[in-house]
């Protein structure tokens, strides 16, 4: 397994904001995390980034346990989010904004063509087409663009696990199919995602595996291809569905 | 992303040379539309000044008001450069002007009244800008207070700093030669055009290898026609000024012969070279705009933003106090008015109209350059027609006005036809 956590639980003062949560993502496989507001998935995913530290349990990588108490821990053991407000800095071009802070140099002048032919082989990597000039300002292009330039800024760096947060929430039909599609190709290129989203369409569309958080609790985790939409609303909603979901005190099925 | 992806892109089917200009074309004048105006502002309004003056005053154009117009530019222009640093952040330093007072004056001070050497004096009021700016720079990002009144409050200080240096307003006279022929004094014919070789050679080596690189990587390039056309274009540009400037421009030249490039010129070439150097290759040059497009992206990419944002303040005051030197040596003395009255208001002005956007994140030094010609053509050409200061204070605010609301309506186009 690539990422492994067990037993995670955070408190925020008095409030158990993560209790026991159990999660297990290998590479070149999808994982939706899905759950209602305050289920914890944005607190989850900090932890993972070393926003947060845990109170209880532990992170597993590549199967030897890892405290990641800060975002360059994460980075450093290939751990890339996409944040929700992306952060690109709209006056720079497409270049510019994936190697913002990693630049490329020869002596003491930036290597402008490096980046930009690193950037061109990244992109053609991903077989993403739409961007088509990377030398145009972010402030230029759509919704997507400027989505995909946010994931190509997090895989770029030997990236191993990419965590998307609501990656396709200010999206349109065809854009949010552009970066659905480009979701797929990272984790057929081998990366392990865990992709957070409301929308239920979305994660059928594209993930392998399903974790449902309900209360700060791992209601379940499930193979995509074998559940079906109104299962996971119940297990949204009220953390269980028939026999899966949250049932006695030992809690979670896989 | 290892091995498949070392392979490059394939290299776009290489176009016929003029269509390929064309193309060229073509895109810049989509980015103009889209509200990407750059320099073009600044420039049209050079010629239409020029053509303008040069009609209702034939003088305008003589070989001396050339000459006479990068003197009387040359201080505005140099805190200039120095604010679209701060500027780019989307901050602002009013203190810039009397900052250049003050370091005018303590070089004025250490040279006159102490007789200590030329280098000491201005080394003494260079180190002045800095420390100045290390002051501004650590109370707007240290404290967080908003630089709009730090540098206020620094505006009236330094003003109170520059009268007690000077005795409560006396005049401090600069006799020392080589300090008075940085504004005053002219290049030897020969020199000038040696300079101008250097430059043109340097510029067409920078360009050509930059071209070269990008073909070898198959990156997207501009047609080497283009190359070329703008490596001639500013040969052209800087052989009809050298060849003007190595005219003899004086009165009466058996009395006394004015010819060459000005001193100051040279420095002002120089200066541009290093800031445009740092602007747009280095690391420093690209963490500054981005802290001024979006500061929170820029954390989040492990830029040390607090030292990026200091060092702004630090180049900008430092550049004034060459704006002071400069100022001090054109004057040939220092009085409780240098870098006063409305020398910040046009350097401000004069980066706002050549491109630099007062909401951040924009600007270059060539703004600063182009914008320092404007202002300074405005002064001349209205000083000429025997305009009066009234009519010439209200004629720069107004174009000030009209820069800042083409800066403001840019802003708009682009967010009006960028996203889709």
């Amino acid at each position: 397994m690539l990422l492994e956590l067990t037993g995670i639980s955070k408190r925020f003062g008095p409030v158990e904001v993560l209790s026991d949560v159990d999660l297990a993502i290998d590479a070149g496989e999808v994982c939706a995390l899905v759950g209602d507001n305050g289920a914890g998935k944005s607190t989850l995913v900090k932890c993972v980034a070393g926003i947060h530290d845990i109170d209880g349990g532990e992170v597993r990588v590549d199967g030897k346990v890892r405290a990641i108490s800060s975002p360059r821990d994460a980075a450093a053991l290939g751990i890339e989010v996409v944040y929700q407000d992306l952060a690109l800095c709209d006056n720079l071009d497409v270049v510019e904004n994936i190697f913002l802070g990693r630049e490329k140099r020869r002596g003491l002048l930036l290597d402008d063509d490096a980046m930009e032919q690193l950037t061109a082989e990244t992109l053609q990597s991903l077989s993403v087409r739409t961007i088509r000039n990377l030398r145009q300002p972010v402030a230029s292009l759509s919704g997507g663009q400027r989505q995909t330039v946010a994931i190509a800024k997090a895989v770029l760096w030997n990236s191993r696990l990419v965590i998307l947060d609501e990656p396709t929430a200010a999206l349109g039909v065809a854009q949010t199919r552009q970066v659905l599609e480009l979701i797929r190709r990272l984790a057929d290129q081998g990366l392990a995602v865990l992709y957070i989203s409301h929308n239920l369409n979305d994660v059928f569309a594209v993930a392998d595996r399903i974790a449902a958080l309900y209360l700060g609790r791992m209601a379940a985790v499930l193979d995509a291809a074998d559940t079906t939409q109104s299962q996971v609303v119940e297990l949204i909603t009220s953390g269980r569905s028939g026999q899966l979901g949250l049932i006695d005190q030992n809690g979670v099925r896989p | 992303m290892t091995a498949d992806v070392q392979k490059p892109p394939a290299a776009p089917p290489e176009p016929t040379a003029t269509r390929a200009v064309l193309e060229h074309a073509k895109s810049y004048w989509a980015e103009v539309r889209s509200g990407e105006v750059g320099a073009l502002p600044a420039v049209a309004g050079i010629i239409a000044l020029c053509v303008f003056f040069g009609l209702s005053r034939p003088v305008f154009l003589s070989v001396g008001n050339l000459a006479n117009l990068f003197g009387q530019g040359a201080a505005v222009a140099c805190i200039a450069m120095g604010l679209v640093f701060v500027l780019i952040l989307g901050e602002i330093d009013l203190s810039a002007g009397f900052a250049s007072g003050v370091c005018a004056s303590v070089m004025a001070v250490i040279l006159t009244d102490w007789g200590m050497p030329w280098p000491l004096a201005i080394g003494a009021a260079i180190a002045t800008g800095v420390v100045i700016g290390l002051l501004l720079g650590t109370l707007v990002v240290k404290l967080g207070i908003p630089s709009f009144v730090v540098t206020l409050a620094a505006f009236l200080a330094f003003q109170g700093i520059v009268l007690m240096i000077l005795d409560e307003g006396s005049n401090i006279s600069i006799n020392n030669e080589t300090v008075k022929t940085i504004a005053g004094g002219n290049l030897e014919r020969w020199q000038g055009w040696a300079l101008l070789v250097l430059t043109v050679a340097a510029y067409a080596a920078i360009q050509l290898q930059r071209w070269r690189r990008r073909v070898a990587r198959s990156l997207v390039h501009e047609p080497l026609a283009v190359v070329v056309a703008r490596v001639t274009a500013l040969a052209a540009l800087l052989t009809a000024t050298v060849f003007l400037l190595n005219l003899e421009r004086s009165a009466n030249p058996q009395i006394i012969s004015l010819t060459g490039v000005p001193v100051v010129v040279a420095l002002l070439g120089a200066l541009f070279a290093v800031w445009t150097f740092v602007l747009h290759r280095t690391r420093f040059g690209r963490h500054l705009y981005a802290v001024g497009g979006n500061a929170e992206a820029a954390v989040r990419a492990g830029v040390n933003v607090d030292r990026v944002r200091i060092a702004a303040f630090v180049i900008c005051s430092g550049m004034a106090a060459v704006g002071g030197v400069v100022a001090a040596s054109r004057a040939a003395s220092v009085d409780p008015n240098t870098g006063g009255s409305n020398v910040l208001l046009l350097s401000v002005g004069a980066a706002v109209i050549g491109g630099a956007s007062l909401f951040g994140g924009k600007g270059t030094v060539r703004a600063a350059l182009l914008g320092g010609a404007v202002v300074a053509i405005i002064n001349n050409g209205m000083g000429l027609m025997g305009l009066s200061a009234g009519v010439r204070f209200g004629v720069t605010g107004a174009v000030l006005l009209l820069a800042a609301g083409v800066d403001a309506m840019s802003r708009g186009r682009g967010k009006l036809f960028g996203r889709h």
